[in-house]
């Protein structure tokens, strides 16, 4: 069991330009399964992700977690960023970062290397990779630390089918592991596979919050059913 | 026409008899621009980078100011230069001027602001592409400059090649403090100069024609060296 939990929100507020993008929003984030942010375009998914992971300014407000060590969580960008450098140079990078020995850096990067099966092309820059690659190869270096929590950002936004299946179960096997993972997609049909829990944002706001079983078979809110119709929510 | 042409014999002549004066005039502008181009590039590039990643109060005008340096006249710079290292001035006492390391201090000088600017352009687009990925993994302001350097150096590498372009065509400001000595602080470009006011026009087109091949082969060799443009590598 991770001490980082819980996380306590209070209040956030994020604006930008004088415009509220986030908030308030208070709420508490504690040990479980993937928790999932759902939301139409513009809600504030990214935004309450970033403030989470402490990469997020907020206006007003706090973020408080019960351990305040942001090495012990990793984040993934909906579009990866990799380094400009090889596949295994960007494993090697987060562990080099913090004085890892080079043999045991060797160890983990090749160990992963073949578990997103990637180890052919472990001397192929990383730019060259397609979508998909580039996504394992990020969730993949967010993992290497062994994080006690995973912020990913709709992984899978973009990704063709095949890529988005084995993302998720690369997660399932991370959160089967202990790592405790927050997510946000608007694919409704991932938020069903992966989700313990639900987060559901409109206009910068938590809209709606439980148990997955609960939020997403009987919506508390006619917003939350619209959503999940389909229809266009703002 | 004639003149090009005698020129063009000239440094042919110059090439394959191994002219002993002009190989000593040749190896000293490529002493004097390279250490140059070194010593410019050891301030410049961490200088450009922290410009990159920090904010500070007056920021902007720093990289102003660093740009407006670019347009330094290097007679000023070989005069002021002078004034510094006469036997009169604070410096006097070094014994420095019309030595190449006068000429040294004086490429320096000139090609430092040069060489930042450049840098600071590169280094500020990787730190937008790298920012959140840098953020995120928890690095300290040394790592994050250390990382750019290091994944910036083809573009580096361009801004100090550009640095090295201008020391090596320099004339002003090398004639002022090396005094165009004969076996001593005589370079290409004092000597065109020289040999240009003599009327020797051939000879000194000669020397040019060296002048531009030694550049173009410095360039080449040094981008062959650091393997850009190759395949599967940064």
């Amino acid at each position: 069991m991770s001490n980082l939990f819980p996380l306590t929100m209070t209040d956030c507020v994020v604006r930008r330009q004088g415009k509220t993008v986030l908030g308030p929003v208070s709420l508490t984030v504690d040990q479980g399964g993937p928790t999932i942010i759902i939301g139409p375009n513009g809600s504030g998914k990214t935004t309450l992700l970033r403030v989470m992971h402490g990469i997020e300014r907020l206006s007003a407000g706090a973020a408080d977690w019960a351990q305040n060590d942001q090495g012990r969580q990793a984040y993934v960008f909906q579009s990866p960023i990799v380094l400009r450098r090889s596949v295994a140079d960007n494993l090697r990078y987060p562990l080099q970062l913090i004085g890892v020995a080079k043999a045991e850096i060797e160890v983990a990067a090749t160990a992963w290397l073949d578990r997103i099966g990637l180890s052919d092309i472990r001397n192929t820059r990383a730019s060259r990779l397609s979508g998909g690659e580039r996504q394992k190869l990020a969730i993949a270096r967010a993992l290497i630390r062994d994080p006690d929590v995973l912020f990913l950002d709709e992984p899978c936004a973009n990704l063709d089918g095949h890529a988005t299946r084995e993302i998720e179960a690369l997660l399932q096997e991370t959160a089967a592991a202990g790592t405790r993972i927050i997510m946000s997609t608007h694919d409704m049909g991932q938020a069903r596979r992966l989700a313990q829990d639900v987060i559901f944002m409109i206009a910068g706001k938590v809209h709606e919050k439980g148990a997955a079983s609960d939020v997403l078979a009987t919506p508390g809110t006619p917003e939350l059913q619209a959503f999940l119709n389909g229809d266009i929510v703002t | 026409m004639i003149d090009i042409w005698e020129g063009l014999q000239a440094a042919f002549w110059l090439v394959v008899t191994f002219d002993a004066e002009l190989w000593a005039i040749s190896l000293r502008s490529l002493q004097v621009s390279l250490s140059a181009v070194v010593v410019a590039s050891l301030i410049a590039i961490p200088f450009g980078t922290f410009l990159a990643v920090q904010r500070f109060r007056y920021r902007r005008l720093a990289i102003s100011i660093m740009n407006a340096l670019m347009g330094l006249p290097p007679v000023v710079v070989g005069l002021m230069l002078y004034i510094l290292l006469s036997r009169s001035g604070p410096f006097g006492v070094l014994g420095l001027l019309f030595t190449p390391t006068a000429m040294i201090i004086a490429q320096v000088i000139i090609i430092t602001p040069l060489i930042a600017s450049i840098a600071h352009q590169a280094m500020r687009e990787l730190w937008a592409e790298y920012h959140d990925l840098l953020i995120s993994l928890h690095t300290t302001k040394w790592q994050r400059i250390r990382t750019l350097i290091w994944d910036g150096r083809r573009n580096l590498l361009t801004a100090s090649l550009a640095g090295f372009g201008r020391a090596i065509g320099e004339v002003g400001a090398i004639m002022i403090v090396g005094g165009n000595i004969d076996n001593a602080t005589r370079v290409l470009t004092t000597a065109i100069a020289l040999e240009t006011g003599k009327g020797d026009f051939a000879l000194a087109l000669g020397l040019g024609f060296v002048l531009i091949g030694l550049a173009l082969a410095v360039n080449i060799a040094i981008h062959w060296l650091s393997r850009t443009e190759r395949e599967g590598r940064w």
